[in-house]
């Protein structure tokens, strides 16, 4: 399509461009303590973009602006869910302690920005839009985690983000530069037809630009072994942007992994019908099934030893992030759509208990977990939904994410006999998770002294906290919306060639 | 020096250099190089793809825009580091390590 029809199927970035800039400016005409109302604007604006992507979810799946962005339900799917986690995070950042001294209209037109380049990030189909996307996203979660200036580990914080990621996506850019040079387009959907008419003299460089990618997409997805930062960010980032961090720009890595990986070194076409067939010469099978169990693992074991609860839930993002990446050595769309189906459970579960550690260390000025000890005496709602999203991370049914494991599983083992290790690798890892989780719950009721009184938590904070814990539960019990969402997702836009 | 393969020899050396540079160096500043190296060859790789690979203008697109992505990192790379020197008085990325006790 044309860059002047593109337009019209452009409204959600539009409005958000627009939403972006009059965040900036009404963000002037606010005193330094007013500044937090910029989220309104912010708010609002979200709110009329995920409107237009409804909107335009009436109309066939398109190829926008000459091949660079596709316009298709999978981008739907994701937009949507990055509005959601979006809009939940900036409430959560109404809330937050640590952001309440500082001047914050900055902070949330950075958010804007950030989802707009997730939008781009999942709907990009051309090399140097995967990049610009990527390095939008990147350059503003650098600042985001460095938010409290005078914060030593927010500092350290962001220093460790910006050359992690300068560094992978350097990386990611040489691996790009081969992959143009073997096929002289940019093209996602013309790379894996060019790639297929190499001879053998060429698998050398495709493996190696390919491994370089996969470094630049396995640092946003934070897969071992190209986590080192994620701890260490996770941990000195203010909460609210630890949570969104480990949330949003996850589901958008997922999705762009997805994307370019079934686009270059699939035929592509195939996805919605069932097998992606794999062109090159690469056992992509047997790398993404390694990547995903040392990923897991590692987040897992490391977990187990964490005396923070902030810290460990980084690690246990990281876990996730090897779930989730189960369900692509498949190949298949069963296994693509059991990604969605987790992303989406894993947003709530995850974002309520980032909220519950922000609630804790206000309160107690710490995210230790001795910081928990009695909590759930004290405060029975917070504890009670603790308990809900940590059940509901290990994957203890009747929570949401049992209903995503048992997704992941089950295409997992649909793919047959060859893959049953790495179901096992999962439920093993399951196992061990519950370690950590229930020593959670273990800390808020059967440690410390038990409160004679019960603190009732701001209006605000219970709903936010009943806003994540109802879907949490609802969704293990009732989850056919969903799975229709997603199934009727699967779509790709294809450019015809 | 008119052929494609020098080309690619001179930014294969440079994201080698970039790659030790991230890795030995301990100033920030210095580890932050690294990177704009290692993205200078990834560029020298784009144009000379383009050059010598036909008429494709896409290289010389790619190159422009990572210049562009290139300056706006260094920007808020800098001022991160600016920052960390005005709380820590030290840009030496072994001593900025407050998280994992």
């Amino acid at each position: 399509m044309s860059n002047l029809h593109s337009l019209s199927h452009y409204w959600p970035e539009l409005i958000l461009t627009a939403t972006i800039l009059i965040g900036i400016i009404a963000d002037l005409f606010y005193k330094p303590k007013d500044s937090g109302k910029t989220m309104y604007w912010i708010f609002g604006g979200l709110a009329l973009t995920a409107f237009a992507v409804k909107l335009l979810s009436d109309s066939p799946a398109a190829i926008l602006f000459m091949g660079t962005l596709a316009h298709d339900p999978f981008a739907w799917f994701f937009k949507m869910l990055i509005v959601l986690g979006t809009v939940i995070v900036l409430l959560m950042s109404g809330k937050s302690s640590e952001l309440k001294n500082q001047s914050v209209g900055e902070y949330y037109v950075l958010i804007g920005i950030m989802v707009f380049g997730m939008f781009l990030m999942v709907s990009s189909i051309d090399m140097i839009m995967v990049y610009l996307a990527i390095e939008i996203v990147s350059l503003m979660s650098f600042i985001l985690a460095g938010y409290l200036k005078n914060d030593k580990s927010s500092n350290e914080a962001s220093l460790k983000y910006v050359i992690y990621g300068g560094f992978s996506s350097g990386i990611m850019l040489y691996g790009f530069s081969i992959l143009f040079g073997l096929t002289g387009t940019t093209k996602l959907y013309e790379i894996g037809p060019a790639l297929a008419t190499l001879d053998g003299t060429a698998n050398f460089a495709i493996m190696i630009s390919a491994i370089f990618i996969l470094a630049g997409f396995g640092y946003k997805i934070s897969a071992v072994p190209f986590h080192f930062w994620t701890p260490d960010v996770y941990e000195g980032s203010p909460t609210p942007v630890t949570a969104y961090l480990s949330v949003a720009p996850k589901a958008a890595g997922f999705a762009l992994l997805i994307r370019f990986f079934s686009a270059v070194f699939g035929t592509g076409e195939n996805v919605a019908a069932g097998i992606i067939p794999v062109s090159s010469a690469l056992p992509w099978p047997q790398i993404l099934a390694i990547l995903a169990v040392m990923t897991m693992t590692l987040g897992n074991l490391v977990a187990i030893q964490q005396e923070s609860v902030k810290r460990m839930l980084a690690y246990s993002s990281i876990a996730h992030a090897g779930y989730m990446l189960m369900g692509l050595p498949m190949l298949s769309a069963d296994g693509i759509s059991a990604v969605m189906v987790y992303l989406v459970m894993y947003l709530f579960m995850n974002l309520g208990a980032f909220f519950i550690v922000m609630v804790v260390q206000a309160k107690m000025g710490g995210d230790s977990f001795s910081d928990f000890s009695g909590l759930g005496w004290e405060m029975p709602l917070l504890g009670v939904a603790m308990t809900l999203f940590m059940f509901s991370l290990t994957g203890i049914p009747p929570t949401a994410g049992f209903i995503g494991k048992y997704y992941l599983f089950a295409a997992v083992i649909q793919a047959g006999p060859s893959f049953y290790w790495l179901a096992f690798a999962g439920a093993v890892n399951s196992v061990i998770s519950l370690y950590y989780y229930i020593r959670v719950i273990r800390q808020m009721y059967l440690e410390g002294e038990r409160s004679e009184t019960i603190q009732v938590p701001a209006f605000m904070t219970s709903l936010i906290i009943l806003v994540l814990a109802i879907p949490t539960l609802v969704f293990g019990v009732y989850w056919a919306p969903i799975a229709d969402w997603v199934s009727s997702s699967m779509v790709f836009a294809i450019p015809s060639m | 020096m008119h052929s494609l393969e020098s080309y690619l020899y001179v930014s294969a050396i440079l994201f080698a250099l970039g790659l030790y540079a991230v890795v030995t160096r301990r100033n920030g500043i210095a580890v932050l190089m690294g990177v704009e190296l290692i993205l200078n060859s990834a560029n020298l790789n784009f144009l000379a793809f383009a050059r010598f690979g036909g008429v494709n203008l896409a290289g010389h697109i790619f190159a422009l825009f990572v210049i562009i992505m290139a300056a706006a990192e260094a920007a808020v790379a800098l001022a991160i580091v600016i920052n960390i020197y005005k709380n820590y008085q030290s840009i030496n990325v072994d001593e900025i390590s407050a998280l994992r006790q």
